[in-house]
């Protein structure tokens, strides 16, 4: 093996280091992939995620008359021991209406349990249209034992959804929360999901 | 390709004059070797055993499958040590089956045998290089390979859950993979995963390497032989998809034992990520199995119609096309999680925008055949029953990539048949093919030709027998990956076992073959295909010496490709 292999072995070295450099470079895109996935389904309402506007944001909405109704489901993962239902099957407006509509949810066991209700919308592709101005989804909720709540939510539709062919002729949306218990919750105070505190109205008790 | 100018004497000269054909002694020679092609031997060991683990545990599932209701899990449950007195922990073993399986036959027996075992052989004879650019690297790759393989093993006997074992399926989807699998099982076939993804990852580096700077003087990238094409373009999708898969699994380690929600909703995660991350993986994947089949089937109908392959450069950038579209189709195989109309339409045409170069290859290999002096060799058979295979897995590849058609046929049998006709039955059969081309090569002993056609035909009707009946049944709707099924789909369901009985008996000709020829075969010459076969390996002996190409081999520019 008396070759000339100095010069072999560099560039070895070179072609072999750019190599593992990729596979570096693909092996952060893997992990950088959780918070672009993230930004992506906020950015484009990707897999029916649902929009968040501020009050500001909604009083500019105008109404249009094209009507539109909401349906409501509400429901708990296996062995989170909360009944958790809409008030209202559905409710009837237009489009760019600012609506509030009311979840019932009661802690049925015997320990403060912290939930967390994720939420989307079918048809997907309205999922970028459907802003919501509070939500008790926008903070995990702490329920005591055997404690009843009202939450509300407020959203509107946005018009803008008149204007995507994909979208516009949708004469319902059905918006989906599931309650689960969130992954801290045996100890936890309940967090910001990075909204403002929500006053939970009244007790329906 | 370049034709060869033929060096005659050449090995006989070069072991007198130097003796650098001194092997090491037994175990330094097999357990720390640097030789590509004792690596390549080990590796194709390693797959042979992996392959008849693989096997036998399709043999179990097609036995089960061959009856409406349980037959013999019961039994196998028990002989693993699990709790037979318990029904869920019998049908956990259905699942624990269906994940060995497939993680064996796809990290295991395929990549191992192709890569590992062909690539190490035939990549530096073919490029006239002495060894692989980093030998020990080499070496370091088939341990971890070895050792992922235990930790896979090791797995079956550690509690999973419901029962035994690691119950994921090959894809490790959240959330049964972290809260719905408790118990040590699926963290070992985690493990399991990220050793034999670093050894692939190391093995690919080393190839790129190897084919980029140690090609021998005069054989530039369009002198290569598209056996280095087709490593050299798996090569760069192992090297960018297998750290995805690591990142993934990593991620899902950390969900099962460290607190994270990187996938459970409880925590703001998402397990559709989890999908996507893993099929970003998974399709290339699927081309790492196959291309590599696609270089072999190129050399063989080469040498055995006596001509260059047709559309030399086409046939290169084909696969290198495959290999990069390959990275923008991930989510056809997540049709039903809820992609929107636009998001369907773009994978459904960027899938089928790979049937145009897959389509070339294909008729360029009809194309190189048509007017050939085509000589009905094993190896040779065996590559057109890989085309007719092959073309057959991906014509139902593009009726499943319609987004529409694959919301019925999602987790049917439909699919099973379909990825099967492409892998089992496409990329074994280039095995086989590669196999009996360069047996005699790597052994030095001529395999029998009558027993490689006999292997070839009972193993071609086994599996189409196998696996022909599973497009019935999945467009009659029996969904893939339980162990039971209704009544109605007995009838083609106990064919397919019939056909798994025909394949077995014809792998049992495989091994008297190889004994056979071990034993008793004529002594390979160095160019045995004869005139058809050009390759930089038919100038050397057979088998090669220990070391070759001291003096680098000149590839003169005389022939066009």
């Amino acid at each position: 093996m008396a070759l000339a292999l100095d010069g072999s072995v560099q560039r070895n070295r070179k072609v072999a280091g750019l190599a593992a450099l990729g596979a570096l470079a693909m092996l952060g895109l893997g992990f950088a992939s959780v918070p672009l996935y993230r930004m992506f389904c906020q950015a484009t309402g990707f897999g029916g995620t649902t929009q968040r506007a501020t009050a500001a944001q909604a009083a500019a909405v105008k109404t249009t008359g094209r009507a539109i109704t909401i349906r409501f489901d509400g429901n708990v993962t296996k062995g989170m021991p909360w009944l958790f239902r809409p008030e209202q099957v559905t409710q009837d407006g237009h489009i760019g209406e600012r609506k509030m509509a009311f979840f019932i949810a009661k802690n049925t066991s015997n320990r403060p349990i912290v939930g967390r209700a994720i939420f989307n919308v079918t048809p997907e592709q309205t999922g970028a249209y459907f802003h919501k101005i509070q939500c008790f989804c926008f903070n995990e909720q702490r329920l005591e034992p055997g404690e009843e709540v009202r939450m509300p939510v407020i959203y509107y539709v946005d018009p803008e959804m008149l204007n995507d062919p994909n979208a516009r002729d949708v004469p319902e949306i059905t918006l989906s929360y599931t309650f689960l218990e969130a992954a801290d919750s045996a100890t936890a105070t309940p967090q910001k999901l990075g909204g403002k505190p929500l006053d939970r109205a009244a007790r329906a008790r | 390709m370049a034709s060869i100018p033929a060096h005659e004497g050449y090995d006989a000269h070069h072991d007198d004059a130097h003796d650098h054909d001194h092997k090491p002694a037994f175990f330094a020679r097999w357990f720390m070797s640097t030789n590509h092609k004792d690596i390549g031997t080990l590796y194709l060991i390693f797959a042979i055993c992996a392959g008849i683990i693989g096997g036998g545990v399709s043999g179990i599932m097609r036995a089960e499958l061959a009856h409406p209701g349980i037959q013999y899990l019961g039994w196998w449950t028990h002989f693993l040590g699990g709790n037979d007195q318990d029904f869920n922990a019998t049908l956990h073993m259905w699942n624990v089956l269906i994940t060995a399986h497939g993680l064996i036959m796809v990290f295991f027996m395929v990549m191992p045998a192709l890569i590992g075992g062909f690539g190490n052989w035939f990549v530096p004879l073919m490029i006239g290089a002495p060894d692989m650019a980093f030998p020990r690297m080499n070496n370091i790759s088939f341990w971890l390979t070895v050792a992922g393989f235990c930790s896979l093993m090791i797995s079956a006997f550690m509690p999973g859950g419901t029962g035994m074992g690691a119950g994921t399926g090959w894809t490790v989807y959240a959330p049964l993979s972290t809260t719905g699998s408790v118990g040590p099982a699926v963290d070992f076939a985690i493990f399991s995963l990220h050793l034999a993804g670093a050894g692939s990852i190391l093995g690919a580096i080393n190839f790129i390497t190897t084919i980029f700077n140690m090609r021998a003087p005069g054989m530039t990238l369009h002198k290569m032989p598209l056996f280095v094409w087709s490593m050299l373009v798996t090569a760069f999708l192992l090297l960018l998809s297998l750290p995805v898969l690591a990142a993934a699994i990593t991620m899902l380690l950390t969900d099962r034992n460290f607190g994270t929600t990187f996938f459970n909703p409880a925590g703001g995660g998402d397990p559709v990520l989890y999908q996507h991350l893993f099929w970003f993986f998974g399709h290339p994947e699927v081309y790492i199995m196959i291309l590599p089949g696609f270089g072999i089937i190129s050399q063989i109908i080469s040498t055995f119609s006596k001509k260059p392959v047709f559309g030399y450069l086409g046939m290169a950038y084909a696969m290198v096309a495959i290999g990069a579209v390959g990275f923008i189709v991930w989510a056809h195989h997540m049709y039903t999680t809820g992609l929107d109309v636009n998001t369907k339409m773009y994978f459904t045409a960027a899938t089928m925008v790979i049937a145009v170069p897959t389509g070339i290859k294909i008729f360029s290999w009809i194309a190189t055949m048509w007017g050939g002096s085509l000589e009905f060799k094993s190896p040779l058979v065996w590559a057109i029953g890989f085309i007719f295979l092959f073309t057959l897995g991906g014509v139902t590849g593009v009726v499943l990539a319609n987004g529409g058609i694959d919301d019925n046929l999602q987790d049917t049998y439909y699919v099973v048949a379909h990825f099967h006709y492409v892998l089992s039955l496409g990329a074994v059969t280039s095995l086989f093919a590669g196999f009996y081309y360069w047996f005699p090569k790597m052994s030095g002993r001529m395999h029998s030709e009558f027993l490689s056609h006999v292997h070839f035909w009972i193993f071609f009707t086994g599996v189409n027998m196998i696996f022909f009946p599973m497009h019935f049944l999945g467009v009659q709707g029996m969904p893939r990956r339980y162990p039971d099924y209704a009544p109605a789909f007995e009838y083609w369901n106990t064919i397919a076992t019939y056909g798994y009985m025909v394949m077995a008996f014809s792998m049992l000709i495989f091994f008297i073959n190889i004994g056979y020829s071990l034993a008793f075969g004529k002594k390979a010459v160095g160019n045995y295909w004869g005139e058809g076969a050009t390759t930089l390996e038919w100038t050397l002996s057979s088998p090669p010496p220990f070391h070759q190409f001291e003096t680098l081999p000149v590839i003169e520019d005389a022939h066009a490709h």
